[in-house]
């Protein structure tokens, strides 16, 4: 079915300008996808720090869990 | 800002704020992706199936249906930057500020789209990939060099205050300069570059409309693109705040902070108090 569409469709004229014209849209694109690539770089490193401040958090609820654990057994004793 | 000099951004005001007065700047962010998508497509389906071949140019003739809505948005975004900074030097809101910085940093990377496209097409048509005699090529390049050294001016100045104040000054003065130069380049006698609107142009229905199209998605994809740039920075600023929080309300705000030609936004909890202790 898309072999049929494109058949339909009217054929470029690539031969003569075509390379300009292509290399100006894909000009675009690069733009665009560079764009992209960067703030994919970007999404990656806010994933990376809040997974740290995740951790972070973790380990410091553990370790304020454990002190208190360790404080109730003294506080109830006295 | 005086209260980012004197206090810690951010950490002053413990008291926890009303949900509507959160600042997000990534809402609507999808919508937008995808009319950009849909109307991008359309716009190249119109370019390579719609529209015309132009009689005297043939088929290099499709190059202006990318090159010219990139000025138009590149210089439309300059201005806009402008328009944002009188905001911020209105308002002392960095918001503003940073809204400034997104659209001329938006706007140079499509100045850079519209000057290699530009090359392309007049090497494609006059056989060379500059002319330094044609004012519309030669004032772009002005404009687009006089933005260059925006973002090493922001760098330059240390001081967060004072850097986007006189980075505002900067935007202010450039985006007056950008229609004076655009009339400056109409008015002049040399009409080597092909006019796309106005008087001189007769445009063809279905290019005009293919040229409509492309324009607004040209539009569309810098709006996009600025606003995930604006959530980008915004949620950074997020992050530092939560992790000066985390590692101790007396952290102070400049610490963890490198020297950036980018501004800072403060962390949220201030933000929505001084935005809402200021007038307009």
């Amino acid at each position: 079915m898309g072999a049929a569409l494109l058949a339909e469709l009217p054929a470029l004229p690539l031969h003569t300008a075509g390379k300009y014209v292509a290399g100006a849209y894909v000009v675009l694109f690069a733009l665009v996808l560079v764009y992209v690539a960067i703030m994919a770089v970007r999404l990656g490193r806010i994933e990376r720090d809040l997974g740290e401040l995740l951790e972070g958090g973790e380990t410091g609820e553990a370790s304020q869990h454990a002190a208190q654990e360790l404080q109730r057994p003294e506080s109830s004793g006295a | 800002m005086e209260s980012s000099s004197r206090q810690p951004a951010g950490f002053s005001d413990s008291k926890p704020r009303a949900p509507g007065r959160v600042v997000r700047y990534g809402g609507g962010l999808r919508a937008l992706s995808l009319a950009t998508l849909a109307v991008m497509t359309a716009g190249l389906a119109l370019v390579f199936f719609y529209a015309p071949l132009e009689a005297e140019q043939g088929f290099l003739q499709k190059i202006f249906y990318v090159h010219v809505p990139l000025a138009i948005v590149s210089l439309c975004g300059f201005v806009l930057g402008g328009l944002f900074a009188i905001q911020h030097l209105r308002t002392r809101d960095q918001r503003w500020d940073m809204r400034s910085y997104v659209a001329i940093h938006m706007s140079l990377i499509f100045g850079v789209g519209t000057l290699i496209t530009g090359s392309i097409w007049a090497k494609g048509s006059w056989g060379h990939w500059w002319v330094w005699n044609e004012p519309t090529l030669v004032s772009f390049l002005i404009v687009f060099l006089l933005y260059a050294t925006y973002q090493p001016l922001r760098f330059a100045i240390e001081d967060p205050e004072r850097q986007a104040r006189y980075a505002s000054v900067f935007a202010i003065t450039a985006g007056a300069f950008v229609p004076m130069n655009f009339i400056a380049v109409r008015l002049s006698t040399a009409y080597l570059h092909p006019r796309v609107l106005g008087g001189t142009s007769n445009l063809p229905a279905p290019m005009a409309l293919t040229f409509v199209v492309c324009l607004v998605a040209m539009a569309l994809l810098y709006t996009t693109m600025f606003k995930y740039e604006l959530t980008a920075k915004h949620t950074r600023a997020q992050l530092r705040a939560l992790r000066r929080r985390l590692a101790g309300e007396d952290a102070p705000a400049g610490l963890s902070r490198a020297r950036t030609a980018a501004p800072t936004l403060q962390p949220p909890a201030t933000i929505g108090a001084g935005a809402a202790g200021r007038p307009g």
